[in-house]
């Protein structure tokens, strides 16, 4: 009879699961439809975990039998993936109403995925690695196909689903070379298991994992469920999708690399550098045709996610702090944007195209002037924070001699900067054709002022992030 | 009153204002009275805080002063710096010498959007001061960059018919060159572990890095000033803006790629400078001439004066390569009185196509009889940008052709050639536009000059003459930071010679 496991690093996944069970109940037995006030209680839930996660992760701490870990690095991640939930879910509650949607369901599968997702990034075993990362993708299909009704929708979720089983299948395989060459399936294991060098069978078997993930955050040449999800889902599942899935995956992963095979850099970092370099050319080029703006949010985070992994390809540990600095700006840029997205309205209609942003400067000056910030940062224009994120991962790629990433990085984010300022052009040099509704929730104008005021300021008050930044770097290398 | 952070607060001001102007609201007509207003105000405040800079900076030494610092990005060298030397206090000068002008000229003529132009101007301010006075590699990047945004939004949406043409190329041309330039600076960063200006200029970079930094910077620089043959977004840009945008990018903004030149290439890559000379002389010669001659069969006044602009700044990168004390000099002579001669040319064309609203020369002609003071403010900046002597333009040509002749014959002969060019091209412009028979009615009935503009006019005139008679004012603070920057030049480069010979 083993131990009792000591729960305390566990805390706010323990929390949050049995909130997400009492939220289900409630909404079972519930008379009327209850959605607006079970996302209010599932928003309520996510900033107590909030509270809950750096105190759990104090230290560096391991439990259940060593699967599952907290240090500086899973508080950060986590933090993240909850404000993003977060931010997300509370977008929604309005655009449901709206289309007659509300499904009680929403909030609590959002819970459970954001429950997998934090499962995920304290994965330290491929077990709980997996079972984290199915707890997210089962939730997210659902999510992806919820307006049932609506046929894109559903091709959406069905779409997701297979690529993602199909992903989940190489993952699995992936591991099982792992275990079978290398005889452990716990991180801390394999961390010291390939000091001499790794047997030919655990490389194909860190590919197929790293093939698996990079399907996760949408990295190219795994990335072609992206710009139909993104445009078949629910604009507010897509803006969950964009961010919260993404940050928690991109943990894994530079968890996975620099963790358990951080001895094997010279066999993962062409790939990932590969991978990044790819990411970064279709982000940019495919996106300039482009009508449909969730399409077009789906390029651009493939785009920004071959960016990130260029931090990664350094493989240090300036390296995993540009790639933290990134995700956390990535954020909030993100969710800004589909603030804006969500507000599209016309006569009721909810509105997809970028054209439909004609002469918005005029109509909607706020609206067109934070969005405005979002875009110029996307590009990476300095002041604003979205070229800080590029500055701390090129000078992480600079100083590990990757010179021609970098330089395929910069000149990709001028082509890159070209949609991104397509969409300035469209609001500001452009006529209104059709006057997008007035009053769309005033919430999403807060979110929306909140994250560009976010944006703005970074330049000035940089410290904070890049601090709390690179401690959980360096909180991953000491562990 | 010097330990005030005097640099930072001429910053920075203008961003409180457009601060304070976005805050207005009310009626349309009110909202754009007060923003007029307020921007006025600030920009004019703002000129004076910068007097301030100029008072308090002792010209007799080359070192940088009134610095303010405060640290930036934890764990980096990289730090808030601002100070300026000799030849950065000038450019700050001119920066907050134009706004408020350009607001001026904007009083009537913009009339849509009013907040929203104010506070790109505004912004643009403290970007273009920011640049000047940052001594710190990525702040003075930022700032660099920065500038973009109110450009692309002020060509954009107050531009001519083909302004989203113009926009995109300008942005994506500046922009494909200055992100090689922050590859550099990380370069720099990782060689020298500080992004200090005054510290890197004492750092020598390895030879054979030197070089490939030296090419990051001049992609940045050359679409900035801008070099033959990546000028063509110039024109485009200069025809499209409003008039104020055009004044503010020939006034300011070109002068970002010679200034570039003077603080980074020059003292902190002196190899691949001495080296890479050539190709920047062969380049401006060619900038020189051709758009000289390109000038001379423009139909548009604001393309001839845009080419004209391309060649003058030819002529400014001829003599910041010349590394001796005239041509030195003279280039960042010829960089003020460009930004004020042109600044004031862009302006008369303003002043016109205010009243007709079109900028084909063919359509003006014998304006002389009925717009006589706008005739002579017209003729007196043409001859400046001829470089008749006593204006400022004689001064910048001499000393840079001096220089010239100094470092090289043939450059000095060709760059003398476009100066003849200069003559005819803008003579010609003159003779069709304001002089010939008075017989198109509306340009008859097209008034002289009010009092708005002329007093928009009068402190360019004074400026013009007073660079033109007296240089001595300006001349006189460059003067130790220009020799100090050509000593470290001569002692690198001798350094470097006794390298390869003890290797030898």
């Amino acid at each position: 009879m083993s131990e009792f496991p000591n729960l305390v690093p566990a805390l706010p996944e323990l929390f949050m699961a049995g909130s997400a069970l009492v939220l289900l109940l409630v909404g079972v037995f519930a008379k009327k439809d209850l959605t607006a006030g079970l996302s209010a209680l599932a928003v309520f839930v996510m900033i107590v975990a909030c509270a809950l996660v750096p105190a759990a992760g104090a230290a560096h701490a391991v439990t259940f039998s060593g699967l599952f870990v907290v240090d500086g690095f899973t508080v950060f991640t986590k933090l993240l993936v909850l404000v993003a939930a977060a931010f997300a879910l509370a977008m929604s509650v309005n655009w449901l109403h709206k289309e007659r949607a509300e499904r009680f369901e929403y909030p609590v599968l959002v819970l459970f995925a954001t429950i997998g997702m934090m499962m995920m990034i304290s994965a330290n075993n491929m077990i709980s690695l997996y079972l984290g990362l199915e707890l997210q993708s089962l939730s997210l299909y659902v999510l992806a196909a919820f307006q049932r009704d609506n046929a894109k929708a559903s091709e959406a979720g069905l779409k997701y689903f297979i690529l993602g089983s199909l992903a989940s299948g190489m993952l699995l395989y992936g591991a099982s070379l792992v275990y079978g060459f290398a005889g452990s399936i716990g991180f801390d294991d394999l961390a010291h298991a390939f000091a001499h060098g790794a047997p030919i069978g655990v490389v194909v078997g860190v590919v197929f994992i790293l093939t698996a993930m990079a399907f996760k955050i949408s990295a190219v040449p795994f990335h072609m469920w992206t710009p139909d999800v993104y445009e078949g889902a629910p604009t507010p599942v897509t803006s969950f999708f964009a961010v919260a899935p993404k940050v928690a995956a991109f943990s894994l992963l530079v968890r996975l690399l620099i963790g358990p095979f951080g001895e094997l850099v010279q066999q993962w970092q062409q790939v990932v550098i590969f991978i990044s370099i790819a990411s970064m050319l279709i982000g940019a080029f495919a996106a300039i045709n482009q009508k449909n703006i969730k399409r077009l949010m789906a390029y651009s985070s493939i785009g920004h996610v071959g960016y990130a992994l260029m931090g990664l390809a350094a493989g240090d540990e300036a390296g995993i702090r540009g790639v933290l600095i990134y995700l956390s700006i990535y954020l909030f840029m993100n969710v800004g944007t589909f603030a804006v997205i969500l507000s599209m309205r016309h006569k009721g209609r909810a509105m997809e195209n970028i054209s439909d942003l004609a002469g918005l400067s005029k109509t909607h000056p706020a609206m067109a002037l934070w969005m405005m910030v979002f875009m110029f940062s996307m590009a990476g224009v300095p002041p604003l924070a979205g070229f800080w994120g590029k500055f701390y991962v090129f000078m992480a790629a600079i100083d590990k001699g990757l010179i021609t990433l970098a330089i395929i990085g910069v000149l990709t984010s001028v082509v890159g900067a070209f949609y991104y300022l397509r969409i300035i052009k469209v609001m500001y040099f452009d006529e209104t054709v059709e006057v997008l509704d007035r009053g769309v929730g005033a919430g999403l104008g807060v979110i929306m002022a909140v994250n560009a005021l976010l944006i703005l300021a970074f330049s000035f008050v940089p410290m904070p992030l890049i601090s709390s930044a690179g401690a959980a770097a360096a909180a991953l290398f000491r562990g | 009153m010097t330990d005030w952070p005097l640099l930072s607060i001429t910053t920075f001001l203008p961003l409180l204002g457009a601060a304070f102007i976005l805050t207005i609201r009310g009626e349309e007509a009110a909202v754009a009275r007060n923003a007029r207003n307020v921007a006025l105000l600030t920009s004019l405040a703002t000129f004076l805080v910068s007097l301030l800079v100029w008072a308090n900076f002792n010209p007799a030494s080359a070192d940088f002063q009134l610095v303010d610092q405060a640290r930036w990005l934890p764990g980096f060298d990289i730090n808030y710096k601002m100070g300026v030397d000799g030849i950065s206090v000038l450019f700050v000068l001119l920066s907050t010498f134009l706004t408020p002008i350009c607001i001026l000229s904007a009083w009537e003529a913009v009339q849509k959007r009013v907040k929203e132009y104010m506070i790109a101007f505004l912004v643009l301010e403290t970007m273009m001061v920011g640049m000047f006075s940052s001594l710190d590699l990525v702040l003075f990047y930022m700032f660099f960059e920065g500038v973009l945004i109110p450009m692309f939004v002020i060509i954009g949406v107050w531009g001519g018919p083909r302004r989203v043409y113009a926009a995109f190329k300008f942005f994506l041309y500046t922009l494909l060159g200055s992100v090689l330039m922050l590859l550099a600076i990380l370069a720099m960063y990782h060689d020298a572990h500080t992004t200090d200006i005054q510290v890197l200029m004492t750092h020598s970079f390895p030879r054979a890095m030197q070089t490939w930094l030296w090419l990051a910077f001049f992609a940045s620089f050359a679409v900035k000033v801008p070099m033959w043959p990546v000028h063509t977004w110039l024109p485009d840009a200069h025809v499209e803006a409003p008039t104020a945008g055009s004044v503010i990018l020939a006034g300011v903004l070109l002068k970002m790629g010679g200034y570039g030149f003077l603080r980074f290439s020059l003292p902190m890559f002196p190899l691949a400078s001495h080296d890479l000379a050539g190709v920047v002389f062969t380049l401006s010669i060619i900038a020189v001439i051709y758009t000289s001659l390109v000038a001379l069969v423009q139909q548009d006044m604001k393309k001839l004066i845009a080419y004209s602009s391309v060649a003058h700044m030819g002529l400014v990168t001829i003599g910041v390569f010349t590394f001796n004390m005239h041509g030195i000099e003279g280039s960042i002579f010829q960089m003020l009185s460009h930004g004020v001669v042109s600044a004031a040319l862009f302006l008369c064309v303003g002043v016109v196509y205010d009243r007709l609203h079109t900028r084909e020369i063919a359509r003006y002609g014998g304006l002389a009889k009925n717009m006589p003071a706008y005739a002579l403010v017209f003729m007196f900046f043409t001859m400046a940008s001829v470089g008749l002597p006593g204006t400022s333009g004689f001064v910048g040509e001499f000393l840079v052709l001096m220089g010239a002749f100094e470092a090289n014959t043939w450059v000095a002969l060709f760059a003398a050639t476009g100066l003849i060019l200069g003559a005819a091209y803008m003579l010609y412009l003159y003779r069709r536009v304001v002089f010939g028979k008075l017989t198109k009615d509306d340009v008859k009935a097209m008034l002289d000059l009010n009092r708005r503009e002329v007093l928009m006019f009068v402190p360019l005139i004074v400026m013009v003459v007073w660079l033109g008679v007296y240089p001595t004012t300006f001349l006189q603070p460059l003067h130790a930071s220009v020799t100090k920057l050509i000593n470290d030049y001569q002692l690198a480069l001798s350094a470097a010679k006794t390298v390869s010979v003890a290797v030898r």
